[in-house]
């Protein structure tokens, strides 16, 4: 977990619970022998400011190149984006998506919302929406794999990168972190 | 059907701000000075707590119009205070579009009795405790936050220790109990039994627990941290300092690094002079603040 700021205690109990052993990551020599990494729900202005002061721009850069799973959720996913409104710091700039930051307005706004995800078997799934942002257009290689009942693009994945604008480690409900654990297992299927 | 205002998305709002530190700011200047130096966050208010406590009089909800300003400077969420009990001043932030309200002992209680009942809001709510006692009892009237109340425009870190060392002391003692204790321990905490329960059963409070009150420096962020808080709020501290922009950054490094000593000396040298601060052993006990609330 990028532990700069923001709920990663909420992804480590999840992965933990499911067997795997997690780290949390404040220093870019940290991420040499990761197979994974998330970047966690939070404030991406803080974050964004977070990743330039403790040189971790070129290093995440990296890590989302050489194909090892990476997983946005909210701020983590506009980091990922090449393309985000009113963020005044670069992000990661990796995936091919344009995000709007806070689209669904103001805190009294955030709401839960039950989706249907592109890999995820079973009920609907019950997702958590915090000043969340959402993915105006995506573009190859990168394809949509969740939206709301209105269309409007909440979830995406492109080869190894995956972005949710909701928050599954606030859930009791781990498929999507086990649908990330299974990129690992497909890398390089580029789709 | 998307639902709005639930437990979920009021409590996830303060698991976001987790290992952030949210600032006092009384302009859309200071707004914006806190915001590009890293805040996860701002609280706006008309003073700062040590000005409220120099200026003395009664302390309420900022001028709306100064909310509005603030909102409209910054992108980050933005929290602000409405006086204990004061159910109107919370129905009036949240019609502003505030993000998150803190029903506050730093402005003049409004009520001597009872709290604001935080479950009929859209919008969330944090409160301050001195004890675990204090902050089941706020989570039970609905607030989704906690912090610390410290001593909030002192500079003097010592009360926020006190107070988390005290939350995490009876977490700790809560975990040694057998079930069959936790009637009387709810009972001598005057909170609900079922709060008692799920504290043992998680080890922790039941929301996202923040410091607040007497942090003025890299290193008080990073020791409130060490103690257990999920992340920190500064009042006075930033833009009491001689170099605002300056402070509120390394505070905010420290907070993210607060297990790294070598980077919390880094960013506390030539920081300029901290906030000068009063002692809160020097000040008579009805000039504390920490002592209102129920």
């Amino acid at each position: 977990m990028l532990a700069l700021q923001g709920d990663f205690r909420e992804h480590r109990e999840m992965l933990e619970e499911m067997g795997h052993a997690t780290f949390e990551i404040r220093k870019p020599s940290q991420l040499e022998g990761l197979d994974a990494l998330i970047i966690p729900g939070g404030e991406s202005t803080t974050i964004a400011r977070l990743i330039l002061s403790n040189g971790f721009q070129a290093p995440l850069r990296a890590f989302c190149a050489s194909g090892r799973p990476t997983w946005g959720t909210c701020a983590g996913a506009i980091l990922l984006a090449r393309h985000v409104d009113r963020l005044d710091r670069p992000g990661i700039e990796t995936m091919n998506i344009s995000v709007q930051r806070n689209a669904f307005g103001r805190q009294v706004d955030s709401f839960e919302a039950d989706l249907e995800v592109d890999g995820v078997d079973g009920p609907p799934f019950r997702a958590v929406f915090i000043r969340a942002p959402l993915i105006l257009s995506v573009s190859y290689p990168a394809r949509a794999i969740s939206t709301l009942a209105d269309g409007t693009i909440v979830a995406a994945r492109q080869g190894n990168l995956l972005a949710t604008s909701f928050h599954p480690e606030l859930t009791h409900d781990n498929r999507l972190h086990a649908l990330f654990l299974t990129i690992g297992d497909t890398r390089g299927g580029g789709k | 059907m998307p639902q709005t205002g639930t437990w979920a998305v009021k409590v996830g709002l303060a698991q976001m701000l987790k290992g952030g530190v949210i600032m006092d700011v009384v302009t859309p200047e200071h707004a914006r000075i806190a915001e590009e130096a890293g805040a996860c966050a701002v609280m706006a208010l008309e003073r700062v707590p040590a000005d409220i406590r120099r200026d003395g009089g009664v302390a309420r909800m900022s001028d709306p119009s100064m909310i509005r300003g603030i909102i409209a400077a910054v992108t980050i969420p933005v929290m602000a205070k409405a006086r204990i009990g004061h159910f109107v001043e919370a129905d009036v932030l949240q019609a502003l579009g505030i993000d998150y309200i803190d029903e506050s002992e730093v402005l003049t209680p409004a009520d001597e009795a009872h709290h604001i009942d935080k479950h009929g809001f859209m919008v969330p709510f944090v409160c301050g405790c001195r004890n675990l006692g204090e902050a089941l009892r706020r989570i039970s009237e609905g607030a989704a936050m906690i912090r610390t109340k410290g001593e909030a425009g002192t500079g003097d870190i010592v009360e926020a220790v006190r107070h988390m060392r005290t939350v995490q002391d009876e977490i700790r003692r809560i975990q040694t109990m057998s079930e069959d204790e936790l009637y009387t321990c709810a009972k001598e905490l005057g909170a609900p039994v079922e709060l008692v329960k799920q504290v043992k059963r998680e080890g922790r409070l039941p929301v996202v627990n923040f410091a607040a009150g007497g942090i003025a420096t890299p290193s008080d962020a990073a020791l409130m941290m060490r103690l257990g808080a999920d992340g920190v709020f500064v009042g006075s501290g930033i833009f009491k300092s001689d170099n605002p922009a300056k402070f509120a950054k390394a505070i905010v490094e420290a907070t993210t690094h607060y297990m790294d000593a070598e980077v919390i000396a880094r960013v506390s040298t030539d920081l300029g002079a901290a906030m000068r601060g009063i002692s809160v052993s020097s000040l008579p006990e009805k000039e504390l603040l920490a002592t209102r609330g129920w």
